[in-house]
């Protein structure tokens, strides 16, 4: 299988660990990425908190050079970076002066012919079986926290991806992995998002409601598919007042444990909380 | 020929912009014309008798009135020939009002085509035949769908006005929801105390024909004589011997293990019941998916111990067939629920509440049963998850109502009233407790409703807070409701021991089955239409057919039983003469011309078109042909259009009189 890749700005800074994950386990399963060339910047919250227009054309630019390469799905890993595109897919679609514009920058190109995936989505193509087929080590007894953050389920009218308010696809994947999903509340509460870098404190306070919760449900590790969400949940432990030291690690990096790919390989060495007492379970 | 044509001014509405004295001299130039006048009001007394002396005076054979639309006053126009011993389908009106006057300012201009519109109609009533209304026999009973309190006051009304009702409810009990409520707001009296009276005159009432756990099946016929197939399903005993004493019930093996639909699931009740003490008839049921006997084909118990025989495992559904003149439907509601529900439906249900995985996020009719006497906890309120009292209550209303991304933009009405009287009842019963109420807006219009908000906020300290919930989460043993506070612009969270959402009344999920087979329009949530929501709010489009209670829209109970007595007077009002008189233009067939295509069939939008076989003398079959049931044609002609063999004529509008008024433009 082959597949367009969008990293964005965070998987090649602060979630590279993501990014180095991503790739040895879509190696394993038979997934070839195909990066787009000269991509830029999608626009994040900086863009659509300042003009709207520009929100829009910064991504579209990214879908109009995917086009050009032929691609026709394109894996977003980033959550933000993934609603970024498929909101501004949605918009240009609505909004027949924007798109007219895009087209002025970008050359005419077929926008609705590139399909948007998020990690999930790619999970769930690979398939559960195959994961199966190919795990090494089943991560029996492990009890994983899925957390889905904000922008990976919203908006539901435009992502029509599971269900804003009850996700349970995560689950899904991770328990190909033998892990055991938990049922807790904080899933999709707000991690505090980029708060974190002007208002530490917010991100702190929210995103310790989401460990305690985890925590208190059992949860061994909370896994994640977002670099934001990641980075608060992780680096902003240290500040909380609980000192749980819960392991925060992407989904790709969860599913490479299974697959038996080394933990420094996946880049858990890299993270600020240590996943030592997880990959003691692990063996 | 002598036609008398009559132009009215109108006051001054089609005399601005219309020379009526004109038009007047015009048309008396007309061939066939033998007098033409113009007065100012036509309708008025003096204008009708200027009509009538005419006819009388010059003998005339055919009057032409141009005036005002025919949905004004053909009737009034046609009224005063009939007087004057003409047949009142010899009178033609031209508009000269909403087509002419009203919509054109040359005067010139208008006249012109005020004078082309008399000759039309002129042209037209040259070919009219005398035609007379069609006489159709009333069948003096009535049927009421649906035994809640809608149809209960519609059945009484009727039967107390002498005549028949067959009362159909689909339940093995009357009585709806109102039966299961605990007491009923402004004034809190017992529900229950006012309605059994009710259901207990329905079932002793000589004029009642009482059929629960029955549902209508087939509707045949038309205004005043209507054929209802209605299916009695199987109850499994024999109503004749049962005396109601209950041992079957007790001895029941499954005993508390199926859904009590009647408490809402809050506890069981056993295969072989009666849906609740009071009810009516005091006969019980075999649910045979959950009974023993259906499932294994052992057991029987109940037979056993039955000793008055009464029990019939192989009793089967019975269809009956009663011909009635009216038809009330009154199916009333259904709940809202939470869960999560098949992408199909409308219904998306709260994730944010938990898709009613939690025991104690409860709905408001579930509420009503833990507060009601009668209910699983006998009044004491006591959560469903581990009968502890709640000392923290959370209300939340607008739950599916308003909320366009649940698929539901309406209000459903009673919930500000119903919520301020549930928090007033938990008050009553559990005084250190604290009852809070999230809302969106307040809307208790009605006699003494504000007053009852009021007096729950203010004596009873209830907790309003203005804001949306938006999600319920449980930690240990609190429903962790996490709210805002509009007025405030605060977060608000509160550790509730129980929530009470006040979901939003739905249309029935089968009510567009029902609605096909009797032809009642409905609406995109399945609420069923009335002809104007004003002035004609409890009559549909298909005639004799009228809606009472809240299968129409959202209602209480005040309301509902207004509506189903009004429903019951417009049944009178049809069953006060003995034949219906309807408008002779109506479809009729050529038999002779007739090829049996049946494209007439096909489009005929009030199912009139009948199938009639054409016999020789020996019985033996020529043809058959198409056969229109005059009693259900509207006349609007579409099986007129589609004949390929133009074998259809609409009497009073047939080929001959269009195609003259056409060639006189």
């Amino acid at each position: 299988m082959k597949i367009g890749y969008y990293p964005g700005c965070s998987l090649s800074g602060t979630g590279r660990e993501y990014d180095l994950s991503l790739k040895k386990v879509l190696n394993l399963l038979d997934v070839e990425l195909e990066e787009i060339s000269d991509w830029s910047c999608c626009g994040a919250t900086s863009a659509h908190a300042t003009n709207h227009l520009l929100s829009t054309i910064l991504p579209v630019r990214n879908l109009a050079l995917g086009k050009k390469q032929n691609l026709t799905e394109l894996l977003a890993p980033c959550a933000a970076c993934y609603n970024r595109l498929i909101v501004s897919q949605y918009e240009i679609e609505k909004n027949p002066q924007v798109k007219k514009q895009a087209f002025e920058l970008f050359g005419e190109f077929d926008s609705k012919g590139i399909s948007i995936i998020n990690i999930i989505e790619l999970f769930q193509k690979i398939g559960k079986d195959k994961i199966i087929e190919k795990r090494e080590i089943e991560l029996k007894g492990i009890k994983a926290a899925c957390y889905y953050g904000c922008l990976l389920v919203r908006p539901f009218e435009i992502t029509g991806f599971d269900d804003s308010e009850q996700p349970h696809s995560m689950e899904e994947i991770i328990s190909a992995a033998g892990a055991v999903p938990i049922d807790w509340n904080y899933k999709i509460e707000c991690c505090g998002a980029s708060h974190s870098i002007a208002h530490k404190e917010i991100a702190v306070d929210l995103s310790e409601k989401i460990i305690n919760d985890a925590s208190k449900h059992g949860a061994d590790v909370i896994v994640v598919a977002c670099p934001m969400c990641h980075s608060n949940l992780d680096m902003r432990q240290k500040a909380m007042k609980k000192n749980i030291k819960m392991p925060v690690l992407y989904l790709s990096e969860f599913i490479g444990l299974s697959l038996g790919i080394g933990a420094n390989e996946l880049g858990l060495n890299l993270h600020f909380i240590s996943s030592d007492l997880l990959l003691e379970k692990v063996k | 020929m002598r036609i008398g044509v009559f132009i009215c001014h109108c006051g001054e509405n089609i005399g601005r912009t219309v020379d009526c004295p004109e038009v007047s001299r015009a048309a008396g130039k007309f061939p066939g014309v033998a007098v033409s006048i113009d007065y100012k009001y036509m309708c008025s007394d003096p204008g009708q008798n200027l009509i009538k002396n005419a006819i009388k005076e010059k003998n005339l054979d055919a009057v032409v009135v141009g005036s005002c639309s025919p949905h004004m006053h053909e009737k009034t126009f046609r009224k005063a020939c009939s007087d004057a011993g003409l047949n009142q389908y010899l009178c033609e009106i031209a508009n000269l009002r909403e087509q002419c006057s009203w919509v054109h300012e040359d005067i010139p201009m208008a006249t012109a085509k005020a004078i082309d519109l008399v000759r039309i109609a002129v042209e037209k009533v040259k070919r009219d035949a005398p035609l007379i209304t069609i006489k159709v026999p009333v069948t003096k009973r009535a049927l009421v769908i649906g035994g809640g309190i809608s149809g209960i006051q519609s059945a009484l009304d009727i039967a107390n006005a002498g005549f028949e009702v067959v009362l159909v409810e689909k339940e093995p009990s009357i009585g709806g929801h109102m039966s299961q409520l605990s007491e009923t707001f402004p004034t809190l009296d017992c529900s229950q105390c006012i309605l059994t009276p009710r259901m207990v005159e329905v079932y002793q009432h000589p004029k009642i024909k009482l059929l629960t756990y029955s549902e209508v099946e087939k509707v045949e016929g038309f205004i005043g004589n209507f054929k209802v197939t209605i299916r009695k399903k199987a109850r499994s005993i024999d109503e004749t011997k049962c005396t109601g004493c209950g041992d079957c019930a007790q001895k029941c093996p499954i005993k508390k293990k199926a859904f009590s639909e009647f408490d809402e699931g809050l506890i069981n009740r056993p295969a072989i019941y009666v849906p609740f003490p009071q009810a009516v008839p005091n006969i019980p049921v075999i649910d045979r998916t959950a009974c023993t006997y259906y499932q294994t084909g052992k057991c029987q118990l109940c037979k056993k111990v039955c000793g008055r025989e009464a029990i019939s495992f192989d009793q089967e559904d019975i269809l009956l067939t009663e011909n009635v003149g009216s038809i009330i439907v009154a199916t009333g509601y259904t709940l809202y629920t939470i869960d999560k529900k098949p992408e199909e439906s409308p219904i998306k249900g709260y994730g944010e509440y938990g898709y009613g995985k939690y025991k104690d996020v409860i709905a408001g009719l579930q509420f009503e049963r833990i507060a009601s006497a009668s209910g699983p906890t006998s009044g004491e309120i006591l959560r469903p998850s581990d009968k502890t009292v709640p000392k923290k209550v959370v209300f939340i209303q607008c739950v599916g109502s308003r909320d366009e991304s649940k698929g539901f933009s309406y209000c459903s009405k009673i919930c500000c009233m119903y919520t301020a009287k549930h928090a007033m009842l938990y008050k009553h019963k559990v005084h250190d407790g604290e009852a809070y109420v999230f809302y969106m807006d307040i809307r208790s219009g009605g006699k003494m409703y504000d007053e009852f908000v009021r007096r729950a906020i203010e004596e009873d300290h209830v907790k309003y807070i203005r804001g949306r919930v938006s999600r319920i989460y449980e930690e240990n043993g609190k429903y962790i409701v996490k709210g805002e506070d509009t007025l405030s612009g605060m977060p608000v969270t509160i550790d509730a021991d129980l929530v009470v959402l006040a979901t939003a009344m739905t249309a029935q999920h089968d009510s567009s089955k029902l609605a096909q087979k009797i032809g009642i329009p409905y609406d995109k949530y399945g609420f069923y239409n009335e002809v104007h929501p004003k002035l004609r709010p409890v009559e549909v489009s298909t005639a004799g057919v009228f809606l009472a209670g809240a299968c129409q829209s959202p209602k209480d109970i005040p309301e509902s039983v207004a509506m189903a007595s009004a429903a019951a007077c417009k049944s009178l009002v049809l069953f006060g003469s003995d034949f219906l008189e309807r408008e002779p233009t109506v479809a009729k067939v050529n038999e002779s011309v007739c090829a049996g295509c049946f494209y007439c069939r096909k489009v005929c939008a009030y199912n009139a078109i009948e199938i009639k076989e054409i016999k020789d003398r020996q019985g033996k079959l020529i043809k058959t042909v198409a056969y229109v049931n005059s009693g259900l044609c509207q006349g609007c002609g579409t099986c007129n259009a589609v004949c390929p063999s133009k074998s259809v004529e609409l009497i009073g509008f047939n080929d001959e009189e269009i195609y003259a008024e056409i060639n006189a433009l």
